[in-house]
């Protein structure tokens, strides 16, 4: 779960990082009251988990309750979109925080690393931008370290990234407690990912995390009941909001603009399903990891999923039985066509693996035939997707 | 020989009176493996269905059966406990099926239990053909042979695997290294077990967008296995940028962990990546024969 820039903020002053004077507002008149009970420079940043926010015109200044409610009704609605998120995400609420007097912007974050096992906090003087752009243009300033779970934090480390990255002078006395304060949330809320970006050094000499991204580990929530309300709080996009009511994990459907629907088990061999369709020259309307011990509820949901809600004029369901048994997605197709009031649309079904025998008897007593091969059932459903146009 | 599982393994699963855990027993057992056992605490003593005893703790299992593997299905809090158990039952090798456990209790356990290989967790298991099977995977897609399997999925491992058997290559030992974040055990980790194996005679590798693991190893091969035969796959080139698909660890960001950043550090390092799995068996070929091993 990726939280909010003033949720992340909340977090951030709970393990001591400074974060700016700020509040959290829903509409332009709490905008326009905080300033008025608090003169001063003021920022108002959208809060969306889509990047790209400042460019968008989602960060604005005021000075003024007016300016305030002015620029809040400004980015109040706005759809901010990115490459990565093209239907974009609408602002909702907003962030009002102290304007600070910038002298430097540097970066720091924590996250976990597959390759060493540990936790690694990364650490640049060149903060405010991208850090996939700081690892192109100057990948020498980005110090890493690993840290020993046995060990834990230790200030050394704060004081070894801030030498190794040549981070200015002015962050050296609060940058160990920055790094303590970001291994502190990281394993007190089981985070995967806090980054600071910028971590501003003002020209006063004090150090505050002007931004905060975190995203919590959704399998480690159950520990931490009091996030269940800002999880119910954070926007799904369509996609999500579909694979949800379906019964599915919120990543495992995705809609895409071809005629190709996909169904698989495992997030491997669905985006292998995937390319197959576009190796046999057509496209996919969509991915849909079906996971591991699926039942036959569970087809019948995502039959309906791929039906309903995307473009598929063809339907290529590729299973192969691990965990998840034939019989069960067998049974769970059958159920999907009888109870269905959808329309339908040709399927091809491969199926093959645990229970696979039982699983075949079910669809030929239906009057299916299951094909052979992925790339067969793929070339038969990218086929009968051009048929049907 | 095969890597991390043999005829004499001895293995216990964590988890034995669980739907999964049961139904998955059954499947190993009749597959050949040595199931000496299995873990409920609070039903040592009673007998499984297919006559394991159960015992309360991994201790106990161990003093009385020898087991050196255990078998993890418990439900994803008990999961880092379930391994610390183990470790300090002096378990060598444990295959965690678990899907969904926290990423920091994976690290807490993977930076305490030097000694102990942890394979998974969210993963198929461990299968050497014709000796033995730890997880789930489906065994009659498997064959003896020579050809060692890692992959970073479980059903597309058996997608791969199936190809392989039908064109009559079998395999040493395959490994699902799961999909996870934090996993026990890497490509790289398999690459240098699978080096020193004397079964061994080519590689298979699928792996799929985001992460490094592909490209660190791919520089291990480029460094250590020269000249071994390997063919990889990379699966999900068709996703779009920045969309995590299913798998925590399947997410493209930047330029790091791109399809094509993938391809071309295989490439460079001598290894062809094939366009789709059913290449897989004719690439492998190919390569068997410009080595010369075949």
């Amino acid at each position: 779960m990726n939280l909010m820039e003033y949720q992340g903020k909340e977090l951030f002053a709970r393990v001591g990082i400074a974060v700016p004077r700020g509040r959290h507002c829903a509409t332009a008149e709490d905008v326009a009251r905080f300033i008025a009970a608090n003169p001063g420079e003021w920022v108002v940043k959208a809060q969306v988990l889509v990047g790209g926010r400042g460019k968008a015109g989602g960060i604005k200044f005021a000075s003024t309750p007016e300016e305030g409610r002015a620029r809040a009704n400004e980015i109040l609605g706005l759809v901010i979109k990115n490459r990565q998120n093209p239907q974009g995400e609408t602002v909702k609420s907003l962030l009002v925080e102290e304007r600070l007097p910038i002298a430097k912007e540097a970066y720091c974050a924590i996250t976990v690393d597959r390759a060493t096992k540990k936790p690694a906090v990364m650490v640049s003087p060149f903060g405010g931008m991208d850090i996939e752009e700081v690892a192109e243009q100057h990948p020498e300033s980005i110090a890493k370290f690993f840290v020993d779970t046995a060990i834990g934090y230790s200030p050394f480390i704060g004081r070894e990234l801030a030498f190794t990255s040549k981070l200015d002078e002015g962050y050296r006395k609060a940058f160990p407690g920055v790094v303590a304060g970001i291994y502190d949330l990281f394993f007190r809320y089981g985070a995967k990912l806090v980054e600071i970006n910028p971590l501003v050094l003002t020209r006063d000499g004090r150090v505050f995390a002007s931004d905060a991204k975190v995203e919590l580990d959704d399998d480690a929530l159950f520990r931490n009941p009091e996030f269940a309300q800002w999880q119910k709080s954070l926007p799904l996009d369509e996609d999500e909001t579909l694979a949800a009511a379906a019964g599915l994990g919120i990543r495992n459907f995705r809609r895409f603009d071809g005629l190709v629907g996909t169904m698989a088990n495992g997030a491997g061999l669905a985006m292998a399903t995937m390319d197959a369709v576009d190796n046999a020259g057509g496209k996919i309307a969509n991915f849909l990891d079906i996971g591991g011990g699926a039942n036959a509820e569970l087809v019948r949901n995502c039959y309906e999923l791929v039906v309903n809600h995307t473009n598929a004029k063809s339907f290529f369901i590729n299973i192969f039985g691990g965990i998840t048994r034939g019989d069960e997605v067998a049974r769970g197709i059958v159920q999907a066509l009888r109870e269905t009031t959808s329309r339908k649309i040709p399927m091809v079904i491969r199926l093959t693996g645990n229970n696979e025998a039982e699983g075949r008897r079910i669809l030929a007593q239906a009057g299916m035939t299951p094909v052979e091969t992925m790339d067969e059932g793929a070339a038969a459903a990218v086929k009968l997707a051009g048929a049907a146009k | 020989m095969s890597i991390f599982l043999d005829k004499n393994s001895k293995v216990i699963v964590q988890g034995i009176t669980g739907a999964e855990g049961s139904y998955h027993t059954g499947r190993m057992l009749d597959y050949g493996t040595q199931i000496v056992g299995g873990v409920t605490p609070g039903k040592g003593g009673q007998t499984t269905g297919r006559g394991l005893p159960v015992f309360d703790t991994v201790k106990q299992a161990v003093e009385a059966t020898g087991a050196t593997h255990t078998c993890i299905f418990v439900p994803p809090p008990f999961v880092a406990d379930a391994l610390f158990e183990a470790y300090e039952a002096g378990i060598g090798m444990a295959v965690c099926i678990t899907e969904g456990v926290p990423v920091h209790d994976v690290l807490r356990v993977v930076g305490a239990t030097a000694g102990m290989r942890i394979i998974g967790p969210n993963c198929p298991g461990l299968i050497s053909p014709g000796k033995a099977s730890v997880g789930i995977m489906p065994g009659h897609v498997f064959q003896e042979g020579s050809v060692g399997v890692m992959s970073r999925s479980g059903t597309l491992t058996y997608e791969v695997v199936d190809l392989l058997t039908r064109a009559g290559m079998g395999q040493s030992t395959c490994v699902g290294v799961g999909g996870d974040p934090i996993i026990g055990t890497t490509f790289v980790d398999c690459l240098r077990e699978f080096a020193n194996d004397s079964q061994t005679k080519a590689l298979v590798l699928c792996g799929e967008i985001g992460g490094s693991d592909e490209e660190e190893a791919a520089a291990f091969i480029a460094a250590h296995l020269a000249a071994m035969p390997i063919v990889a796959f990379i699966g999900g080139r068709n996703a779009p940028p920045g969309k995590s698909l299913g798998h925590a660890g399947a997410i493209i960001s930047g330029a790091f962990g791109t399809p094509q950043s993938k391809i071309a550090a295989f490439q460079e390092a001598g290894v062809p990546v094939a366009d789709r799995p059913s290449e897989i068996p004719r690439l492998l070929a190919q390569r068997l024969r410009e080595t010369g091993v075949d």
